[in-house]
């Protein structure tokens, strides 16, 4: 059989890249996670003392900086591989770790498998993280290489086969790669799981003028990295794919935008294009054939708004990050008024894994209506947060319960709030519905980005529902009369209630205007707004109502609405504990000797029930603070 | 030109040109449809006031029409529950950031806020919601008419006349959510903006925020 011209490069690039590794065979590798949360961690002084040491031993061995794997409860993370040996990785590895793992394993060959987390290949001394609830229910798909390639060095994507798609596509018919994109029934990451195919579809038949691709790097769910991470760890698969879509639609100039927080990710992003260029696998004539396409970063300004799509093209071609109205979609009229692809970061990771394995591997895994895997990063009341990606139809107690190891402190689960400020609270009796973008949709709150918060018994639902409209509020770009004008009502009427100003007629307007703004917003971030509220509503009305009719809060937790006491029966004469913590002396001294918190004075830091020690657990909360006055009254 | 088409709004059967935006057509004919922020020049409309709202059978909720093309066929219906909701939060949110002190307000009698509550029946105050204080800013500096602030429903009429129609670009919208508003460059007064007082943007106001002095 015939090899093309493109393959025939592709081949003579991936040897080069293997014999480029190979400075890192036959002798230790270890692996650093410095990813933004490796970082923040402590993952920079981890790699230097790593280097020290291995100098001051005078060990041969590579250190590698690598992304992250998604575990982020064991930051900062490390791989060791050592022939001989399974590939271990190491958690919450700080120096005294690191001394002791180049003197016992680098030198004397014992793993120290106390400190291990997991292996990485089945072997019969070690766990591997397959062994674990977690590794059960994970399939990485677009993960499968964050955390174990060098994001800044293109080597070791292409010794993966990296591009090896890229390769295959050129030798393609546009049309062809369209159709196993259509075939594969990708739906896009980005929240709304608009079906990818479809979309560039409308793109490639749009004549052949200028065409863009965009990747919506726009990330701003509080609690939501995973496009961070993989632009972190592996930005070359988010290139390669965005290379084989503008193929597919006959377009020659493409944008990252990615917002400019992210400024590791920019900084790594931009790395990786220029070492694309390097290779020909960007710019003119790629691989040697005759497509053409270029990629450019563009860093977003930091409106949270800005990702929705025509507010994202407004900001790029200089306007204000402002909404329009929809149709024309992007893929008719997009940047610049030509056609656009815009498709987030995990939709284009899947690009190159359907092309290279087929669209009916990428079936496989997932739901007939929502194939492939979900990336969720989990965090809030949760033993094992961290970046997940599991298949589509998973349920959320799976999620949380084997994959993120449960609620931590015997808590008792209350919701989860998923899809970020457009998602809504789900409570224990959702916790079955199988995870896919219309299930999902069906009870109220949306996939979004797949943000996952969380919560327990100790967290207020309307005090929820409150952050996330004050986010949302503050975000809202004001255009629209709904957005602009009803989030700001909704938030002062869920300010009331949570101070115990609520009454049950502002209780009805709340929901009125949230299903107002729900219906008449301009775009997809006033109409999902108020889906924290609606859904609070709907499944726990018991807690508005405890606000407005009690003035009480169920979980302890509105400032406004508790009081600090401290029990004398299970206070101690003999401790002093509480009145040093203290910041503004609420606390004195009874004529009996014990304690009492002046109600006048306190500022409700919490210190107090923080301090007083266990064998006592003296201070407690209640609320309504009313109920202070009460148990002063039965003491007399 | 594209062709000719019969559509039915409120029953009654229209003919319009394909592809025409509904609010204009059913204005032309006489059925009134509340809107503030509409202007029929501009092709991609700001569809911001969120106020224009009609149902058309077939679709689930209901659409602006200031953004909704003709279709042949198409039967619209200006005045359902479902309608009548919207326009009526709409409304109150807007009158809700709106100084509501008709007496004096120079466009008492003319202004498009107190057409859309007789045409609508509403009321001129709010009964759901609380006011939102606005700090009572009014900008007299140009020699023949002022700006209040407290009155502006940030339509963005004045906006389009003053860059479209005037061509000079004195004001425009600054900030975000509930800060934006119409300022000129750097939030200086009018008098030191590039405004040459043509008093276009006072023509387009639709509610009495910018009005000509008196004399």
């Amino acid at each position: 059989m015939d090899v093309s011209l493109t393959e025939r490069a592709y081949i003579k690039m991936k040897a080069a890249s293997i014999n480029n590794l190979k400075y890192l065979e036959d002798k230790p590798v270890i692996r650093v996670g410095t990813g933004t949360c490796g970082k923040a961690a402590g993952a920079l002084r981890i790699r230097e003392a790593f280097k020290d040491e291995l100098t001051r031993k005078g060990i041969d061995a590579g250190v590698v900086e690598v992304g992250c794997m998604g575990h982020c409860y064991a930051e900062p993370l490390i791989i060791i591989s050592k022939p001989g040996f399974p590939s271990l990785c190491y958690g919450k590895v700080d120096e005294v770790l690191v001394k002791r793992l180049v003197e016992d394993f680098l030198i004397n060959n014992d793993p120290c498998y106390e400190f291990a987390m997991a292996a990485l290949e089945p072997n019969d001394i070690f766990p591997t993280f397959r062994d674990f609830p977690r590794g059960v229910y994970e399939e990485k798909m677009i993960l499968e290489n964050c955390g174990f390639i060098d994001p800044e060095e293109i080597d070791f994507y292409i010794a993966r086969d990296g591009y090896s798609a890229l390769a295959d596509v050129l030798n393609m018919e546009p049309g062809e790669v369209l159709g196993e994109v259509k075939a594969s029934n990708l739906r896009g990451r980005g929240g709304a799981g608009f079906p990818a195919g479809i979309k560039w579809e409308v793109v490639r038949k749009a004549g052949n003028g200028m065409k863009y691709v965009i990747c919506n790097g726009d990330e701003g769910d509080p609690g939501a990295f995973m496009d961070r991470n993989i632009l972190e760890s592996n930005p070359h698969q988010v290139i390669e794919g965005m290379i084989i879509c503008a193929y597919a639609v006959g377009a020659s100039l493409g944008y990252l935008y990615i917002r400019s927080e992210y400024s590791q990710a920019i900084r790594r992003v931009n790395n990786a294009l220029r070492q694309a260029r390097e290779k020909n696998l960007l710019g003119a004539s790629i691989l040697g054939s005759a497509f053409c396409f270029d990629l450019e970063v563009f860093s977003g300004a930091g409106a949270f708004v800005c990702g929705e799509g025509t507010a994202l093209i407004n900001s790029m071609e200089g306007g204000m990050g402002i909404p329009q109205h929809r149709p024309p979609e992007l893929a008719v009229s997009g940047y610049l008024g030509e056609p656009t692809v815009l498709n987030n970061v995990k939709t284009f990771c899947y690009v190159p894994l359907i092309m290279r394995k087929g669209a009916d591997w990428f079936k496989k895994t997932g739901t007939p209506g929502s194939p492939g895997t979900a990336v969720f990063t989990l965090a809030g009341k949760i033993a094992g947060p961290g970046l997940v990606e599991v298949p589509m139809g998973t349920t959320l107690r799976q999620l949380i319960f084997d994959v993120g190891e449960g609620i931590p402190r015997n808590k008792k689960f209350k919701a989860v709030q998923i899809g970020g400020p457009s998602g809504g609270c789900l409570p224990e009796q959702a916790l079955d519905i199988p995870l896919d973008f219309d299930s999902l949709e069906e009870a109220g709150a949306m996939m979004g980005s797949g943000g996952l918060v969380v919560l327990d018994e100790d967290d207020c639902m309307v005090g929820m529902a409150r952050f996330f409209l004050n986010f949302t509020q503050q975000e809202s770009c004001g255009k629209c009369t709904f957005c602009r004008l009803g989030t700001k009502h909704m938030l002062e009427i869920l300010k009331a209630i949570t101070r115990g100003e609520g009454d049950m007629a502002s209780l009805e307007t709340l929901r009125e205007l949230a299903e107002d703004v729900k219906t008449g917003s301009l775009c997809n971030l006033g109409k999902t707004a108020p889906n924290p509220v609606l859904t609070t509503l709907k499944y726990f009305r018991d807690e508005y109502e405890a606000h407005i009719k009690g003035k009480c809060c169920p979980s302890l937790k509105c400032p406004d609405l508790i009081a600090y006491f401290i029990e004398p029966d299970k206070c101690s004469k003999l401790c002093n504990i509480c009145v040093g913590s203290c910041p503004v002396e609420a606390i004195y001294t009874r004529d009996n000797g014990l304690k009492a918190i002046n109600r006048d004075k306190c500022v409700k830091c919490d210190n107090c029930l923080k301090a007083c020690p266990p064998e006592y657990s003296a201070v407690i909360k209640v609320s309504p603070p009313g109920l202070v006055e009460e148990r002063e009254r039965e003491m007399k | 030109m594209n062709r000719k088409v019969v559509i039915i709004i409120d029953g009654q059967k229209i003919t319009a040109r394909e592809g025409e935006k509904l609010l204009w057509v059913a204005l032309e004919n006489k059925v009134y449809i509340p809107h503030l922020c509409a202007v029929k020049e501009q092709e991609r409309p700001t569809a911001g006031c969120r106020l224009c709202f009609v149902e058309i059978e077939g679709t689930c909720n209901p659409v602006t029409a200031c953004t909704q093309p003709v279709k042949a066929g198409m039967t619209v219906k200006t005045r359902t529950p479902a309608v009548d909701r919207l326009v009526r939060t709409a409304f109150e949110l807007l009158l809700s950031e709106h100084r509501l002190n008709c007496g004096e307000c120079p466009k008492n009698g003319s202004c498009e806020l107190q057409k859309i509550a007789r045409e609508r029946g509403l009321k001129l105050n709010l009964h759901r919601l609380k006011p939102l204080s606005k700090k009572v800013i009014i900008d007299d500096s140009p020699r023949s008419f002022a700006f209040d602030a407290g009155r502006c429903v940030l339509c963005g009429r004045c906006v389009w006349a003053d860059h479209r129609i005037a061509g000079v670009g004195a004001i425009g919208f600054s900030r975000r959510g509930i800060h934006r508003r119409i300022t000129t460059f750097a939030d200086r007064e009018l008098a030191q903006s590039p405004c040459t007082e043509c008093g276009l943007c006072v023509e387009a106001c639709p509610v009495g925020a910018l009005y000509f002095k008196k004399n």
